[in-house]
């Protein structure tokens, strides 16, 4: 190799990027040669200058906040349009193909109310709330640890109560998304089943109570009181659920004065 | 739900690449303000097309959209201002690596470094920002301007060979 291509290749030497028969040969002539080996020592001079810290404009503090806020905001927006989009198709998919066909033709041939797509977010919160790790973020099976540490992470106190005494233990609390808002998700357990029990505060003053709904063989159950919705989900068998909602309900009623 | 999955795979992929998107604004934009515009400009157009990015490299790909919106801002800022233009076909030969003088950056040199590489042509600043600061591969590279790997190698080696040239005079003028 003479001094004219081991010259245009340095640089690439350099980055690591030549390969290694290149690599051989040019180590060989930095060997043998004195000025290439010079010119060598003056590149790694300055990457090594361009690699000091002074250099690299970290992001400013305040400009995480800022981006991240936009970019919820932006996906608020967007949210409505979305839900016949690809990627909810693609998200949707892995979760149940039944449920995928289901999802693709209720739209067509029922237009689903709005109850019916809260009820299909309800039972997708509550499969995703399953997978790896998610169920909770504040893991505790007491009431005075979950409920305070939603202070401050929604705009909003949920009530919690343990209900350990009738066999559904509370288990913790995390933050979930539906109709594009920040709710409480309280996690419980009967046995070895789930129940996510998701908490936000309704616009509807009036009391009000749906039937029972299945979908993907989850049952869902929910009602509003004093202005405050609850969405319960699990696979537990429909009159476990209907019984662990009646407990719920009573638990969370104002004490008869 | 398919917003908030969409979000959650966002914030996961791409926010914690905000360090290289500033890094490299900065750089092309030269002052805070701008670049600070240009990347919350870049994620929010990243996050309008996030259904398009299947890769596992979510930098380079945050990056694209970086220099595209800055190239951009640019285009329509352009200062009239005293930088060799840039060129990309002109192929000199390193005369100065043939007869190479002795290189020696002491502490205070960093920051003649600094207003060196400020004063390339945004393309070769970029694209030094891209390979020195943030070390890149060239193949990220090219993801990144959207050019060939020819084309990183021989804009790269333009690019240093221009900063080694204005380093050189300017320690030359200070000694």
């Amino acid at each position: 190799m003479d001094c004219q291509i081991a010259q245009t290749l340095l640089d690439t030497y350099l980055d690591g990027e030549l390969d290694p028969v290149r690599n051989l040969e040019i180590e060989e002539h930095l060997h043998g040669c004195a000025r290439c080996l010079q010119s060598s020592s003056d590149r790694r001079v300055i990457r090594h200058g361009l690699k000091t810290e002074s250099l690299y404009f970290k992001a400013p503090p305040d400009l995480q906040r800022r981006i991240q806020r936009s970019v919820r905001q932006a996906a608020k927006v967007e949210a409505p349009s979305r839900w016949l989009s690809l990627s909810w198709i693609k998200i949707a998919a892995p979760l149940a193909a039944a449920g995928l066909v289901v999802l693709l033709l209720v739209p067509f041939f029922n237009g689903p109310s709005s109850d019916e797509l809260l009820t299909q977010e309800v039972v997708a919160s509550h499969i995703r709330s399953l997978m790896a790790n998610h169920l909770a973020d504040v893991p505790s099976t007491d009431e005075h640890t979950v409920k305070p540490w939603f202070n401050g992470k929604i705009d909003f106190s949920p009530p919690v109560s343990d209900l350990a005494k009738d066999g559904f233990p509370l288990i913790g609390g995390r933050l979930d998304y539906l109709k594009n808002r920040p709710v409480a998700a309280l996690v419980y357990r009967r046995d070895k089943h789930v129940i996510n029990v998701f908490v936000w505060p309704s616009d509807n003053s009036a009391p009000s109570t749906a039937p029972i709904k299945t979908q993907q063989g989850y049952h869902v159950i929910h009602w509003d009181s004093a202005g405050v919705n609850f969405w319960i989900v699990s696979d537990l068998e429909a009159s476990q659920l209907a019984q662990f909602a009646d407990l719920l309900k009573s638990s969370l009623a104002p004490p008869p004065s | 739900m398919g917003g908030k999955d969409k979000l959650e795979r966002f914030e996961r992929a791409i926010l914690p690449h905000l360090d290289a998107a500033y890094n490299l604004a900065r750089w092309l934009t030269r002052n805070e303000d701008d670049a600070k515009d240009m990347v919350q400009e870049a994620y929010l157009r990243a996050f309008k097309f996030f259904d398009g990015f299947h890769g596992v490299d979510g930098r380079a790909w945050l990056l694209s959209t970086v220099r595209n919106t800055c190239f951009t801002w640019l285009a329509q800022n352009r200062r009239s201002q005293a930088t060799t233009a840039f060129d990309e076909e002109i192929h000199t030969v390193d005369e100065d690596a043939m007869n190479p003088s002795t290189l020696a950056l002491k502490s205070g040199d960093v920051e003649m470094l600094k207003k060196s590489l400020d004063e390339l042509p945004d393309e070769f600043r970029e694209i030094i920002v891209l390979r020195d600061l943030e070390e890149m591969s060239y193949k990220q590279i090219a993801q990144v301007i959207d050019a060939p790997l020819g084309t990183v190698m021989s804009r790269l080696a333009r690019a240093r060979g221009r900063l080694k040239q204005i380093l050189c005079s300017r320690l030359k003028e200070k000694s």
